[in-house]
This record gives structure tokens, sequence and C-alpha cells, in this order.
């Protein structure tokens, strides 16, 4: 028997659910956290919805790493970087030394997608995915701030909903003709950017941001149309990569997350993955950076890592668009699927194909109570 | 002196649970207290389980 520890790489809520459902079947196993950050936990859906309830950083915390380390008997390295792997040897290189595995668990996440801008403020434009972030952009925020978002999709939205209700002053920029394009109906997706309009927020659909460049006291930023907007903060939002430069370099199967089986199993088979760093083959091949499929994969993983196999299966996981001027419930059919949206009445639509059956919905505003009886519509022969 | 309804949220996903209007598309009453949501009860968001539910008061 392998009596080297279960090492598990990341903090979020996929390292610590999986930590926590592990914990449930097995007390013993030795356990090993490796982070890049503090390891503290928090609700990550709570960082692009947090800022109208007035809420810190430091109160969105609802678990210091060390009282969950100790809690579920784990050593923790925080601060602590992944390198790479040894696949044969069953080591992990850190920035702090080596590190033998019975199993590995890649739950790091993913990284803001950045792109290439002109300008010499561009190192000021942030992205938030992490609690520090999140402290970061409370902290550059005066009361009436300017703030252009880049990137109308989920976390754009629910940011430009947040910050107008927080008093701030909102543009949005996307080179899409609407917000949450790829998601939602155009009616729907219409319906949404009145409702943030009716906040105050200004778009800028078609468009892109070229250049960032210092303007005291604030920031000039050019578009692709060649207009000029003062802001005084600007936030990328225009999506995630997961994080698998160094995993692809170490021998692991990756695509746009590292590959994974129905186990959650990578292509070598002490090591698994799950979160945004995934690629799950029994989504069809996705990846899900979702708070819902996580809890599902970890409590899967939780008992494969005890020592009783464990299939994920995802079950119809809608996504809830946190934008509090016109919420949103999205349960989108898989992509590539053919078919159309039908609007069943005002606030709720429906995906069908072309039998007639329904793949997928959205539930706006006040439908979205509806809950319980759309996910019976997708389960309707 | 009546009490005064509550109000939880779900720390993992920010689901909030207002015991002032139920859950009535679960079967949850208006007016439910969180102690009589049925054990079996998950997050409509994120699907946490009751059991495993780490909510607090806002």
């Amino acid at each position: 028997m392998n009596l080297h520890p279960i090492v598990v790489v990341g903090s979020g809520l996929a390292a610590w659910t999986t930590i926590k459902e592990l914990r449930k079947h097995d007390a013993q196993v030795p356990l090993v956290m490796v982070t890049a950050s503090s390891g503290d936990a928090y609700p990550k859906p709570a960082l692009s919805t947090a800022f109208a309830q007035g809420k810190q950083a430091d109160q969105l915390r609802n678990g210091v790493a060390a009282d969950l380390a100790a809690t579920n008997q784990v050593q923790l390295q925080a601060h602590t970087m992944a390198v790479s792997i040894d696949l044969a040897a069953q080591q992990l290189h850190t920035s702090q030394g080596v590190l033998d595995y019975s199993s590995l668990v890649l739950a790091h996440g993913a990284n803001p997608i950045r792109i290439p801008l002109q300008g010499d403020a561009v190192d000021q434009v942030l992205s938030v995915n992490q609690l520090e972030d999140y402290a970061l952009l409370r902290a550059r925020l005066q009361p009436g701030a300017r703030v252009l978002i880049m990137g109308a999709g989920l976390i754009g939205c629910e940011f430009a909903n947040d910050l107008s209700a927080a008093g701030f002053k909102v543009q949005v920029v996307d080179p899409s003709a609407r917000p949450l394009a790829a998601l939602l109906p155009e009616d729907a997706s219409l319906q949404l950017a009145h409702a943030l309009s009716a906040l105050g927020v200004v778009w800028h659909w078609g468009n892109s941001v070229t250049r960032v460049s210092e303007q005291a006291p604030g920031l000039q930023v050019q578009l692709q149309n060649g207009e000029q907007l003062q802001v005084d903060l600007v936030l990328s939002a225009i999506g995630l990569r997961a994080n698998t430069d160094w995993l692809a370099a170490s021998g692991l199967q990756c695509d746009r997350g590292v590959l994974v089986n129905s186990h959650l199993q990578t292509n070598d088979a002490h090591v698994y993955a799950l979160g945004d760093v995934a690629q799950y083959a029994s989504a069809g091949n996705r990846t899900l950076p979702y708070v819902m499929p996580i809890m599902t994969a970890a409590r899967a993983l939780g008992a494969t890592l005890s020592g009783t196999p464990t299939e994920v299966v995802f079950p119809v996981m809608p996504v809830a668009v946190k934008t509090p001027a016109w919420p949103l419930l999205v349960a989108a059919p898989s992509p590539q699927t053919a078919g159309a949206w039908v609007l069943l009445e005002e606030g709720a639509w429906q995906f069908h194909n072309q039998d007639g059956q329904c793949l997928g919905f959205v539930l706006a505003g006040a439908k979205t109570s509806l809950r319980a009886k759309a996910m019976q519509w997708l389960s309707a022969p | 002196m009546s009490q005064a309804t509550q109000t939880y949220v779900c720390i993992v996903c920010g689901f909030i649970y207002d015991e002032a209007a139920g859950r009535p598309e679960d079967g949850i009453a208006v007016g439910t207290k969180w102690t009589d949501v049925p054990a079996d009860w998950t997050c409509p968001d994120c699907g946490v389980a009751k059991a495993d539910f780490e909510m607090v008061e806002v």
C-alpha cells in the first residue's frame, strides 16, 4: 500500500469540497494541500454580487485556511506554487520542494483571459477571479467612480448590475451585439440589456478596447472604432482559461482544460482533476466553471479517493445569472445543438430541437420561481 | 412577541432562503422556518444538501 499522501493542488471550492467529501469516507488517509494563495475559503459567486451589499473582502471569507486544515486534518502548504509533475515517480514539484503523492488532485482553477492591449496603463486593468482581486477592486473604487467593463458575459453582466447598484457609473464594451449573446435567446438578451440600462449602464456593442492609457485623474480608453472614454477603472471580464500550461508540459492531456474521464481521472491513473481546470468527458467534453458541477464532481471524487470508484453523473444544472435588476436562470442546451428558442410566456423560453423536444430553458425576472416546473420540461419525453 | 422571520444565505453560492417567502416551487410553504425545511432539501443554485448547509443569518 502506498503510504504517501493524497496531494490536492488549489484551495477553492473544488479543492475544499473534495477534501470535505473525502473525509466523510476516510478520516485516516494523509492529505496535503498545495495552494498559491492563503487557502482561505470564500463563496466565489459573491465576488460579482457583493459590492452593492457593501461587503468588504474580509466579510466574504467564510473559512480560515488554518481552521479548515485542522478540522479536515490537512497539511497546508500555502503560498506555494505547483511547478511540474513527475508522473512516473508520482512526485509534485513545488516552489517549496518535492512532494510524493499516492494520488494527485488538480483543483487549481482557471485564470482570467487577458487580451493584448496597447497603452501605458495596461497593467492597471483589473480582473476579479479571487478574493484578493475583489479587495483590490474595492480599494481602487472611490465613490461615484467611472468603470469600464470589458465583456458582457455572465460575470461582466453581474458586475455591471452590482457596480451600478452600488452607485458607480458603469459602461460595458463587447464585440457582440447584446449581453450574454452566446447563452440567451435574442429577446431575453435584449430585456437584460434594457434592465441594466435602466440602472444606468451604458453599452458599447460591436466594439472592443484597444488601448488603456494614464490620463490624470483616471484612465483614457480607446475603443476599436476610435471612440475615447474617460474612466477611473477598467475591469476585464472576458472569460477564464484553465491553468494547464504546466500540466501539458508534464505529460497530461489538455485541451481547453485537463481532460478527465467519468471518474475524473486524467490520462495518468494517479492524477485526477475537477473544477475550472477540468474538461469533463461526462459533460460532453466541456468545461463547467460553475458551482453546482463542482459540488457534483467533488462528491464523486471524494468517494473515489476513499477507495470506492464512483463515476460523476452531472444532473441538469441550470446556471443562475445574479443580475437582481433582471435575474435569470439558464439551462443551456449543449453547444452546437440544432434547434431554436421559443417564447413560452413572458419571461420563460424553451429551446426546442426539430422534434419539438425541450433541451433547454431560460427563466427571467419573477419567472425564475418556475424552476421546478422548468426542470420537468427537460425530463419530459 | 412574535418572532420575525429570518433570511439565510448559502455560503457556497449566495442563494438566499427567506423564511417569509418560503420556497413554494419546492413544496416549502410561505413562512416555513429554516429548522422546518426538510433535511433532503438542496440548495436550488448549487445543490448543497441541507445537512451540509452552512447557512448564516443575514
